[in-house]
């Protein structure tokens, strides 16, 4: 062989064995977090592992729509995944646990579905005592229909309510707030010198009362990110996503028979008054932190922590009552 | 106007005649096509930032369509490395013809084949997938390798390049539309050829190999075939080869009588036209019948695909010059007044691509610095926004294509029909209201 001819072969062989080698090389010593909507997948690799004080690093990237990365439990701001791009992320944990990393964006009919877990190891510390969630300890069936069975002729005014509540002997501790519904607070306040209207504006006043701007706000951003796209905007259980949980609900053919004969693809409207009002702080408490079993109701508890879901209930309520001042 | 002889000057002349520029051109190019297959199999599989989508069906095509098929006709085919590795191998050498010929089969294509219907079946069977092609990596990635393999194959087994000549999707229209590119290959003096002893040019010698394309270059009269591969420059020992600066279209003057160069033109010309509508226009429905390959709809896609193409356009074609009074067959006359849609077809696959093309090529600077979505910021153009480039000269440049493309055609038609010796007019109205259409589809 000639010389030339030899040293070409030589030279096509190592670029072509670079061309092949070196981006493979690469791509095998990069690890990616794959983000894609759950139909394809959901999260890849979605078990992560991490150690107390040491800092975890992430690179994240979307292998189809927009999607959004956070940890449950924790104060992270979201960040976006966007397709074919690479975000990196550097999480640090104090605690040892197994945590909840969640997507951010509303990414498909089965967004919520898009949940991993990190497990933090490291030196066991104090185990903390769990708290028990006030629906299981006052033993609430949180399937079971609660509706309110007396409701306003129109929207109740905490303002007004306030001016009543001043001349009336009205006290309402935060545990009667968090263990009852409005429509019982309704009942007992039976006072005689007030109207059916009047006692329903002292009820949104005490509602009021329980909360503040700032929780409401909080309340508000949460829903807006997490809550509205099935449940709406407005609260009217007509987010972008209902017409397709109708008709996934349809398909499936998934009813469930009750006083509500409702779909169980249907989200709840909060601007019924019959629904929201026979609903105890604790029954939604319940509701969000275990979702609702058979529907598409996603579970939060691994996700929002128990301020969080204080902030979202006093925003559900504000779809019955005028808190505006 | 005369011919230029390009290779009279010898710095063209002897960058031609070497082997090592055109090698280390296409050593570049092989580097690219492996590094896409590689990109489409492992990169990210979001169309957009993957450097196989992003540099194949926007960079790749931008420059094929628009700039080497119009004025350099088989350009590209002088640099693809689809054939290089099977080529080599089909040589037993990369560089000058080795003492000992290698022993592979070496058969001759069966003549049934010797033709471009198998082109015209490969470009259509991309084409009924390009939604799904033009948009998934691994799906492009796979098409590649599997043209490399392909290629490769064929080498093993037939005669100098049979993939290119018979089966590469690509290699078909580019051949096409070459016939109207201001570029060509030809020889100098037919008496030098006729008296050549061994027609090395064809057979090879020790200076270069016989034609890969499988052509006689004493007898070429058109771009059609010739890939522009140069290897008869090498072998000529009597320096008869030039390549030519000419007229547009020169090819076009004495129109072809073949039938599966006449159904290339209709299909370039229909694709052209569906492609503007699924790819580009408003239709979403047309849209997931394309992309949801194997459902219901995408198969009455492909049945209207299919008829527009071999049906509908041949169909009004041929009614249109039915009529006319000819001696000439109805066959031959169809396959030469088919001619006239050969500029047609390039200006429409021109006015497709620019909006194509121009929507896209913010993508490119992204792909070119993360080229396999790991995350890298090479040149600092990762980040680069997506944003359609030169929008407000679009739909001008597009108009000018079209309408220029029509007239062109309109010439070519006039000549066609000269030759044949019936009237233009048919192909003429046919011509004006598929450019309507067009306008209509991209405007």
């Amino acid at each position: 062989m000639k010389r030339p001819e030899l040293l070409t072969r030589i030279l096509i062989t190592v670029v072509i064995v670079g061309v092949v080698g070196a981006p493979l090389y690469i791509w095998s010593r990069t690890p990616l977090i794959h983000a894609q909507m759950s139909e394809n997948g959901g999260w890849s690799p979605d078990v992560l592992r991490a150690e107390v004080g040491k800092p975890l690093h992430l690179k994240l990237t979307s292998d189809d729509v927009m999607h959004g990365f956070a940890v449950g439990q924790t104060d992270m701001e979201g960040i976006d995944v966007e397709p074919g791009k690479v975000s990196n992320v550097t999480l640090n944990f104090d605690k040892p646990g197994i945590y909840t990393f969640y997507c951010t964006r509303w990414c498909g009919l089965n967004h919520w579905r898009m949940r991993g877990t990190i497990e933090v190891s490291g030196s066991p510390s104090e185990p903390e005592p769990a708290t028990v969630p006030l629906y299981v300890s006052l033993n609430l069936d949180i399937d079971a229909p609660h509706d309110a069975r007396v409701i306003p002729s129109s929207q109740p005014s905490a303002m007004r309510g306030q001016g009543l509540a001043i001349e009336l002997p009205v006290n309402l501790s935060a545990e009667y707030y968090h263990a009852h519904s409005p429509q019982q607070a309704f009942n007992d306040l039976s006072n005689p010198s007030l109207t059916d209207s009047q006692r329903w504006d002292v009820v949104a006043y005490l509602w009021q009362s329980n909360t503040d701007q700032e929780s409401l706000a909080n309340g508000k951003q949460l829903y807006a990110q997490n809550c509205a796209a099935c449940h709406g905007e407005n609260g009217a259980g007509d987010g972008v996503f209902d017409d397709d949980l109708k008709a996934a609900g349809d398909a499936s053919a998934q009813t469930m028979t009750g006083a509500q004969d409702m779909k169980m693809q249907t989200p709840a409207n909060f601007t019924d008054p019959t629904r929201i009002l026979g609903a105890s702080p604790a029954l939604l408490q319940g509701k969000i932190l275990r979702g609702g079993m058979g529907t598409g109701m996603p579970m939060w508890g691994s996700i929002f922590t128990e301020d969080q879901i204080r902030d979202l209930i006093a925003y559900i309520y504000s779809f019955q009552f005028d808190y505006e001042k | 106007m005369a011919k230029i002889e390009l290779t009279r000057s010898p710095f063209i002349k002897n960058t031609l005649k070497s082997r090592y520029p055109q090698l280390a051109v296409f050593i570049v190019m092989l580097v690219g096509y492996i590094f896409a297959i590689l990109a489409g199999l492992i990169g990210t599989p979001v169309g957009s930032h993957n450097f196989s989508i992003v540099f194949v069906w926007i960079a790749w095509w931008a420059i094929l369509i628009l700039v080497v098929v119009p004025f350099f006709g088989r350009g590209w085919c002088a640099m693809c490395p689809i054939p290089l590795p099977g080529e080599w191998l089909q040589r037993g050498a990369v560089l000058a013809p080795p003492d000992k010929k290698p022993k592979w089969l070496n058969l001759r294509v069966p003549k049934m084949f010797r033709n471009i219907w198998l082109q015209n079946i490969s470009f259509l069977l991309l084409a009924l997938f390009s939604s799904v092609l033009l948009t998934t990596p691994s799906i492009t990635g796979i098409v590649l390798a599997a043209m490399l393999f392909a290629a490769i194959g064929l080498s093993m087994i037939f005669e100098r390049r049979a993939f290119c000549r018979y089966l590469c999707p690509v290699g078909g229209f580019i051949g096409l539309y070459s016939q109207a590119a201001p570029i060509e290959l030809r020889i100098k003096d037919k008496q030098v050829c006729v008296t050549c002893e061994g027609k090395p040019c064809y057979n090879g010698s020790s200076a270069g190999y016989g034609c890969p394309w499988d052509v006689f270059p004493g007898g070429l009269t058109k771009n059609t075939y010739c890939g522009l591969c140069m290897e008869c420059i090498r072998t000529c020992p009597h320096d008869n080869i030039a390549v030519n600066l000419r007229l547009f279209s020169a090819d076009l003057a004495k129109p072809s009588t073949r039938m599966d160069e006449a159904f290339k033109a209709f299909i370039m010309l229909g694709s052209a036209m569906i492609y503007a509508g699924v790819l580009l226009g408003p239709w979403g429905m047309l849209k997931d019948a394309a992309y949801n390959v194997g459902s219901n709809a995408w198969f009455v896609y492909v049945f209207i695909f299919l008829a527009i193409i071999f049906g509908i356009l041949p169909g009004i074609f041929t009614l249109g010059i039915v009529g006319i009074k000819s001696s000439t067959p109805l066959k031959h006359r169809f396959a030469s007044l088919s001619s006239a849609l050969i500029p047609l077809g390039l200006m429409f696959w021109v006015a497709f691509s620019l909006s194509f093309v121009l929507t896209n090529a913010s993508y490119i600077l992204a792909a070119l610095s993360d080229p396999l979505g790991l995350g890298w910021n090479l040149f600092g153009t990762a980040n680069t926004t997506w944003q359609p480039m030169l929008t407000p000269i679009l739909a001008p440049a597009q108009t000018l294509a079209l309408v220029g493309g029509l007239i062109w055609s309109a010439r070519t038609a006039q000549k066609a029909a000269n030759e044949v010796k019936v009237s233009s007019i048919p192909m003429v109205v046919y011509c004006f209201v598929l450019t309507s259409v067009m306008l209509w589809l991209l405007l």
